[in-house]
This record gives structure tokens, sequence and C-alpha cells, in this order.
């Protein structure tokens, strides 16, 4: 990595892509997606998937259960709205705290492991926060109803105003709604980025790479891995329970599902999509699910027979059938099909395909720094 | 002065026992070669002198450190590097990256958490690695990735990693094992060179011409037990070793 | 004495469908050693081939009764399902037994899907590591999850036991106890049975047959079968038809108890991943022991008496068990020593 990175192209890169996440509802409105609501959506998963990519991606170790700390950064947020008030900062960084303790308890027990093991550890103890928020500890989750911002709460900070109006949590006297969410949670992911950047050049990311790469083989270099793949772990479930936290910040709402396996596996398919190991790639993956979720999700046969009008109509009927199945309720459907296609014959993601492109253009065979990173899946 | 005293390790698994009472010393700045058949308890008495085992009974002194109970991790950290029979490198990784990892374990310790400085700013680090690179012969290819070496290179490569630790003691376990004629000579040329850094070796090894060209003394090892001890020379005439060995066809 | 009794067995069916599962799980985890995450997906689609053998009986034909009429004049219709018009009281027998019948269909559509899977995708990824085959057959399971959503729909579609089994028996009668003490669903007890012919069937298979012996030894020591020139990739496919099978058994088996729905085998999953886990990774009894163990302790787990002294055990005592497990003994209660354990 070293060879081929330096702070002056890091650099260019960070501006680069800083300019594209704010300047995302200009070129995002020609495919659909410029409405504040999905933009924001992005943002926050492209968070959530670059601090779980910090773990998968640098060490290796396959985590199913980083939904439970996306689900504490939630409730920790509303509960901070509900407590000191509706301002997002102080809800973001309890967040992020909450989280991290959390993944320092279970990292700490679950890291005791590797490999698959390592995964059924936290998929085991993300079900069990999951089901325990669903039960008895409703009266901090508010179980199935989940947990809201009440009129009634003490909100030491700010209950004497906003007697009406929709609750919101507000900057400044700026409710964090439409663009203003959006903004809130693309400065952040910005932030986000900007550490995972510097940690992917570290000293410390090049560790977590070499746990990856050969665990004996640290082991008598002088390095003790632990500490460093619980450090990824901590961080990355910090950057959880910051998207969980912003996930609040313009509907100030917890639900106990946001915990659920399944929400670890969507972040899991995010990673992967993209590719593994990148730094871009995790933010591409997870706004092409959540694109698919929202807009493939929209369409219908009405949708799909306008866009296939042009064929004739024996034709148009089947192809509009056949494509039917994988929109509307069926996007899924497009997705496992799309995942499984990335994961055999892709093992590192879009990442991978558009080096792979470039070297077609180039007519080079040197491997590229994203393909470097890519995942050569644990080395177990 | 002796860099490393082992008195009076066991060791048993279930009933077989493979060290038996083994003494041995290790004198500081020499080459000490530990031979002997297969199944003589070479792996083992390695193992445990290096904390993947822990001896029954017994103690292993580093120095006036005590090794017996330290995490491998700790034993580096205190100067003891290990080459292993198959080269243990991060092949995912490029060869500078390689031998960038322990140079900064050296300076920086067991854990550190740089998440925040840029590696390739470090120029302290990278100039050593690149100096060692240089040293083994594998600088041009600083870029490549090391899983696509020759087991030679990757050999070379492993060496590089232990060397710029500047450890106090080396262990090679079989350095020449698997490995092609030119390959074993350039090795040892290689072992030779690196001789001269005062660096203290212990070598076990099966190959004989190995053995020969670099130890001082040899250290004869079977069935757990060490049946001779000298300079190569006497060992290759002592008939309990060629007894050991089946007659002394190696020999 | 007798509560004890009544959990027990309350725990014995749920802990007969993961022990089926988790005998699957572990002979392709043992044998192919792959990491199948589709393999809940196998039991869903069990379950659905009930649902569809019933759809297919259930067909009706409509026919115009020429003498009656309506009460308000119009002919009457009368629907009656095929089988019955063509087969008479067996076709009526064959409704009632569907559930049990559609064993039959199940058995053949279930090798198909496990022989197609095998050698459609997952053969192509014995060598590699783990997490890929995880994350290949989590999207197989995704799709297969949706087609029969879009087949289905998504809501659980309810089945009946047939007539006669029905209902509750007062075990506890036959036991002597007082009447009313121990009542347990007949179907479940069938369940129960049932779960128990087929692990025998797999094991005396394994046990008394040579292609058995191969696969055992197989399981042992993979290098060494293959060395002896034995065709090692073709008994896989059969392993893992067998795994498809009897998976597809306990789904189809398990639909009076529990209306399938298409995402009912990932929630199976998760619970028989921990299963295999706990019973050791690669041993066919641990698997089943562990299945009915972890069945029987979650039964335990949720009577009020527990619960009063530990809130919400009952939700986590899986995964507790689970966790301490892998903590204290990686390896599991049967587990070789050495498999998949660092």
């Amino acid at each position: 990595m070293s060879a081929r990175t330096s702070p002056a192209r890091d650099l260019v890169y960070f501006v680069i892509f800083a300019a594209a996440v704010l300047t995302m509802p200009v070129w995002l409105a020609p495919i659909g997606a410029g409405y504040p609501d999905l933009l924001q959506k992005f943002a926050i998963y492209g968070l959530f998937a670059t601090g779980f990519n910090l773990l998968f991606g640098l060490t290796g170790y396959l985590s199913f259960g980083h939904a439970a700390f996306l689900g504490v950064g939630s409730y920790t947020a509303v509960w901070s709205f509900k407590l000191l008030g509706m301002n997002p900062i102080p809800a973001v960084i309890l967040a992020v705290v909450a989280a991290g303790i959390f993944a320092l308890a279970i990292g700490f027990v679950s890291l005791r492991r590797s490999g698959i093991y390592f995964s059924i550890l936290t998929l085991a103890f993300a079900q069990m926060s999951y089901n325990l928020a669903y039960s008895v500890l409703t009266p901090i989750t508010n179980g199935e109803t989940g947990l809201r911002v009440l009129r009634s709460d003490p909100r030491i900070f700010d209950a004497a105003d906003g007697a009406e109006g929709a609750l919101v949590s507000t900057l400044f006297g700026i409710e964090m709604n439409g663009y203003a969410g959006f903004y809130f949670c693309a400065v952040i992911l910005i932030a986000g980025f900007f550490i995972a950047q510097r940690i992917f050049r570290s000293p410390f990311g090049i560790m977590l790479r070499a746990v990856k790469s050969n665990q004996n083989r640290m082991t008598y270099t002088g390095l003790n891995p632990r500490p460093y793949t619980l450090a990824a772990f901590v961080i990355s479930g910090m950057y959880a329970g910051l998207a969980g936290s912003l996930l609040c910040i313009t509907d100030p709402l917890a639900g106990a599902e946001r915990m659920q396996w399944t929400a670890s596996g969507e972040v899991v398919l995010m990673t992967i999509l993209g590719g593994a190991g990148t730094l871009l790639g995790p933010l591409l993956g997870a706004g092409l699910i959540k694109y698919f979720e929202n807009i493939f999700s929209a369409f219908n046969e009405q949708t799909l027979h306008s866009i296939f009008s042009f064929l004739p109509d024996f034709l148009e009927t089947p192809v509009v059938g056949l494509m039917s199945l994988f929109v509307g309720e069926g996007w899924q459907l497009t997705l496992g099909v799309l995942f499984m296609i990335i994961v055999i014959f892709l093992p590192g993601g879009i990442m991978e395909g558009v080096s792979r492109l470039g070297r077609l253009f180039k007519g080079s065979d040197k491997p590229s720094a994203a393909d470097k990173g890519r995942v050569e899946a644990a080395a177990e | 002065m002796e860099i490393l005293k082992v008195s009076g390790v066991n060791k048993s698994f279930g009933g077989l026992r493979a060290l038996n009472n083994v003494n041995f010393a290790v004198e500081e700045g020499t080459v000490h070669a530990i031979i002997g058949p297969n199944g003589a308890g070479k792996s083992t008495f390695l193992n445990c002198m290096i904390g993947r085992l822990a001896p029954d009974t017994g103690t292993v002194m580093f120095g006036d450190i005590s090794l017996t109970g330290m995490k491998p991790f700790e034993i580096n950290q205190v100067g003891v590097s290990r080459v292993f029979q198959t080269p243990e490198i991060f092949a995912d990784l490029t060869l500078l990256e390689n031998v960038m990892i322990p140079t900064m374990a050296k300076r920086d310790g067991i854990f550190s958490l740089n998440g925040f400085r840029r590696l390739d700013r470090d120029a302290e680090v990278r100039d050593k690695a690149l100096h060692m690179l240089e040293d083994v012969g594998l600088a041009e290819k600083k870029d490549m990735h090391s899983g696509s070496l020759s087991r030679g290179d990757k050999r070379r490569l492993e060496l590089a990693m232990c060397l710029s630790q500047d450890p106090k003691l080396l262990l090679l376990d079989e350095p020449t094992a698997g490995m092609s004629r030119a390959d074993t000579n350039n090795t040892i040329d290689l072992l030779k060179r690196i001789g001269d850094r005062g660096i203290t070796k212990v070598i076990i090894e099966h190959d004989m011409h190995v053995v020969f060209s670099l130890a001082k003394k040899v250290t004869v090892l079977a069935q757990g037990t060490i049946i001779a001890e000298g300079k190569p020379e006497d060992i290759k005439g002592d008939p309990r070793v060629q007894e050991a060995y089946l007659g002394g066809a190696h020999l | 004495m007798d509560v004890f009794l009544l959990q027990l067995l309350n725990g014995l069916d749920k802990g007969g469908a993961y022990a089926l599962i988790a005998l699957g799980l572990t002979l392709i985890f043992g044998t192919l050693g792959v990491v199948n995450f589709a393999h809940g997906t196998l039991f869903m689609l069990g379950a659905f081939c009930a649902i569809t053998f019933n759809k297919l009986l259930s067909l009706e034909q409509v026919r115009i009764d020429p003498e009656k009429l309506t009460p308000w004049g119009t002919p009457l219709e009368v629907r009656e399902p095929y089988v019955e018009a063509l087969l008479g009281d067996f076709g009526h027998w064959l409704l009632n037994y569907s559930v049990p019948a559609s064993i039959l269909l199940a058995i053949p559509v279930m090798a198909i899907i496990g022989f197609v899977m095998e050698r459609g995708l997952i053969k192509h990824f014995y060598n590699r590591p783990h997490a890929d085959q995880i994350l290949v057959t989590f999207g197989l399971a995704i799709v297969i999850q949706e087609i029969v959503k879009t087949m289905f729909g998504a809501n659980p579609i309810p089945q009946i036991a047939p007539e006669s089994l029905r209902g509750a028996a007062d075990i506890g009668l036959m036991l002597g106890t007082d009447p009313g003490v121990i009542v347990y669903p007949v179907w479940r007890m069938v369940y129960l049975v049932f779960a128990g012919l087929v692990i025998a069937a797999v094991f005396a298979f394994l046990q008394f047959t040579t292609f058995g012996m191969v696969v055992r030894a197989g399981m042992a020591d993979r290098e060494t079968v293959g060395l002896l020139g034995i065709n090692i990739e073709r008994r896989f496919t059969i392993v893992f038809a067998i795994a498809a099978v009897v998976a597809g058994l306990a789904g189809v088996m398990y639909t009076p108890i529990l209306p399938p729905d298409y995402h009912m085998g990932m929630d199976f999953l998760v619970l028989s991943f921990v299963v295999v886990v706990v019973g050791g990774m690669g041993s066919l009894p641990g698997a089943v022991a562990a299945g009915f163990l972890l069945g029987i302790l979650q039964s335990f787990a949720s009577m009020n008496e527990i619960k009063d002294i530990l809130p919400g055990i009952d939700q986590i005592i899986i995964y507790l068990v689970a966790v301490v497990i892998l903590l204290v003994r990686p390896r599991g209660l049967m587990g070789r020593k050495g498999v998949m354990e660092n």
C-alpha cells in the first residue's frame, strides 16, 4: 500500500469524496434518488458499512452481530433526546460511547475465538440483545412498540420550547429533517470516511491486515493480535452506534427489529457487494442496496410496461412478466442474485470489477490498489 | 557467556515422552545446531523454548529472563526471533510491508494504537525495512505481493523480517527444508553473512551439509534425550550418533 | 415431577426439528467441509412440498347438480376435489393424510434439489474459505426464499394434521398420573417418533452400508479417503442430497405445528447452527443430542417458576449455552479434538 499511496493523493481522494457526497442531491437526481430521505439513508448505511469494513475488510473477522450496535446507538440517541433534549450532538456522542462500551464487552468475549466460531458468537450475542430488547428490557426499549420521544419527557435542556409541532431533533434552531437532516449525516459521513482513510494508511491499519494475513507470524513477530482485533471491533462498533443514532435524527424512534440478525446480514451484503477491504466499496454497496430497496421496490407492472413499451406486444408481456419478478416486492430476489454473482465471480466486489475494467482499458496488468486490499477471504 | 540455558526440561504427550531431562546451553555469538533423526523431539524442543508449548518441568533461561510461561510475542519482544520450517510471511501484503511490520513491532511494542499516523510518512521504519530487503537481495521486488514469491525468496523475506528486529537470538527450524540445492546454498551463504553480525543462532536441521557448513557446535537429540554434544568434526565420528542415525549412512 | 415430564415432552418436538436440521448441517460440514447457510431453506422447502402436495390434492372440479337447485333457483354447484372424484374413498383418505403422504413427494423433490444445489453451486466452493461458503449460501437462501415468496405469498399457510392425529392425548393417564395433568398434542408425539425414525435411519445407513462406511471414513480423514482412489466427489453429492432430504422431511412434518412461511428456514437456521456448535462441529451424535438438549432447555426456561428467578432467560437460553460452550469447550459436547478448534 505504501508504494502507491501518498498523503497528497489521499487528500485529493478525500476532497473528491467530500465534494461528491455534498453534491449527491444534484447528481443522484437523474436516477430518481435525489430526495433527502433516501440520501440520508445512503449516508447512514454508508457509515455503518464503512465501520463494518474496518473490522471485516481489514482483519477478516466476519461479525454477524453488528446490528446490535446499531440498535444500541438508536436506543441511546432516543434516550438522549428524551432526557437531555432534542439536540443531536449529545445524542450522537452518547450513542458512540454506549456502542463502544457494548462492543468492548461483546468483542472481548467473542474474539477469544476466530473463524466461523467468532461469527456464531457475535450472532448469538446480537440475538440475545434482540430477544431481550423485545422482552424483559421493555422498560428501556419499550418492547414491540419501539422507543419514541414523548411530550411528557423531561428533556432538561429544551423542555420549555417546542410545546407544539412534530418532534424532530433540532441543531441550533435548524430542524433535522429534509435536506438539513441529510447534510448533518453527510458531514458525519465525511468525517467517518476521513478517519477510516487514516486508519487504512496507518501502522494500526497494516497491523489489522497482518491479523488477516497470518496471525501465527504476527505472534512470533512480537505482536499480540488480540488487542488489535479488539480495537478494530470496538471502532467498528462505534461506527455502527453512530449510524444507529443518525437513524433517529429525523425520526426519533428506535425499535428492536433494528438489532435482528437480518440487519447484521444486510451490512455484510453491503460490504461484500461493494468490495470488502477497500475504502469506497462498502459505501457503494450500501448505496446500491438502499437504492434497490427504495427504487426497485417502488416499481410495479405499469412502470415496467412504460419502460418496455418500445417492444412489440408479443415480446413486451413476457419480458414485463419476467422483470416483475425482480422488482417491487421481489427486489430482494435481485439483491440475492446479484450478491451470489458477486461472491462467485467477483469476490472483490464492485471495486474489483471496476479495477478489472480499468486494467482492461489501460491494457496494463498491474494489480491496482483496490485489488490488493480485496478480500482474499479470511486467511483461515 | 551463555545466552540461552535450558535445564531439566521434560515434556510428555499422553504416555509418550517427547523430551527427557534435556539440559542445553548456547554460547552467545555462536551458531549451535540441533540434529537428530525423525521423531527425536527436535521440534518439541524448539516449541518449548519459544513458548508454543509449555514444558512439564524444567526452565528455559534467556540471559537472566525466564522464558517459561511467557507468550510467544513476549518472547519475541525480549529478543528471540524464529524462522519456521515453512516460511511464515504475510502473504497478502507486499514485501516492504512484510518487513515494516516486525520493524514497528520492535519499536512500538506488543500493541500500539497508531490509528492516525501515516505509515508512508514514517521514514525511520521504511528505511530500515528497505535496508533489510537490500540485505537479502529482495529490494527490487519490494512492491510485489509476497505470496507470489518462490520458496527460496520467501525464506529470504522471512529472514529479513527476523533480522529487522535485531534479535539477540535467532531460532531456525530446518531453514532449507524443501529447497533446491541452489536455494540451499544461497541460504547458507546468507546465514553465514548475517553470522558476521554476531547474532546467536540455533539451527534445527536435517541436512548435514547445512549443519557442517554453519555450526560451531552440534547437539544430537534422539528419542527425547541428548546423546552427544560437541564440535561438528567430533560429532561426525561419534559412534552413538551413527547408531542413532541407523548406521550413520547420512554422515 | 409431572410438570417436569410435561416440559420434557414440550421440548422434545422442537428438539426433534433442531436435531434433524443440525444432523444434515453436520453431515455436510463433516464430509464436504462446507458451512451451508442455505440449510434452513431446505427445511422451508420441505414444508412447502407439503403445501404444494396439499394444494394439488385440493384442486376441485365444479360440477352442476342436475336435480337440485339452490334456494334462489339457480343450479346447485357441487365442488369436489379431483382426487375424491377419481379415487373415491382412497382419495378422501389421501386428502386427510396429505401431510404425512407428502413425504412421498418430498423425498424425490428434496433429493433433486440437493443434487442440483451441490452440483451447481456448492461443489465450486469446496476449496474456498468458510467465509465465502457462508456468503454464497446466504445469497442462495435469499434467492430461494424470494422465489417461494413470489409463488406462495408472504403469509403463513396453515396445514392440518390428519383427523385421527389431531387434538391432544392425556399421556399422564397412561403413566398413572391424574387425568388432565400431562396432556400433549398427538401430532407432536407423531413428530417426535418420526424424528427418531429418521435419525435412526440415517445412523443405520451410515453404520451398516459400505457407502456409509466410506462417508464416515471421509468425515474422519478426508485426504486419506481421497487417496484410496474412492470417488469421493460422487459420494459428496449423495451425502448432500441425503442431508437435503432429512431437512425437507423435518419441514414436511413440522407444518401442522408451525404454519410455514417463506422465512421460517432462516429462523431455524440460526438456531440449528447454534445446535451444531454446541454438539460439536462434525459430530453427528453431538448434533442430535444437542438438538434435543437445547429443545428441552428452552422448554424448561419458559416455565414461569424459572422466569420468575431469571427474567428473560427463556429468550436467550440457547444462545447463552452456545456462548458458554464455545468459550469453555470449543469443540462442543461431542466434537473431536482439533476440528475447527482454535
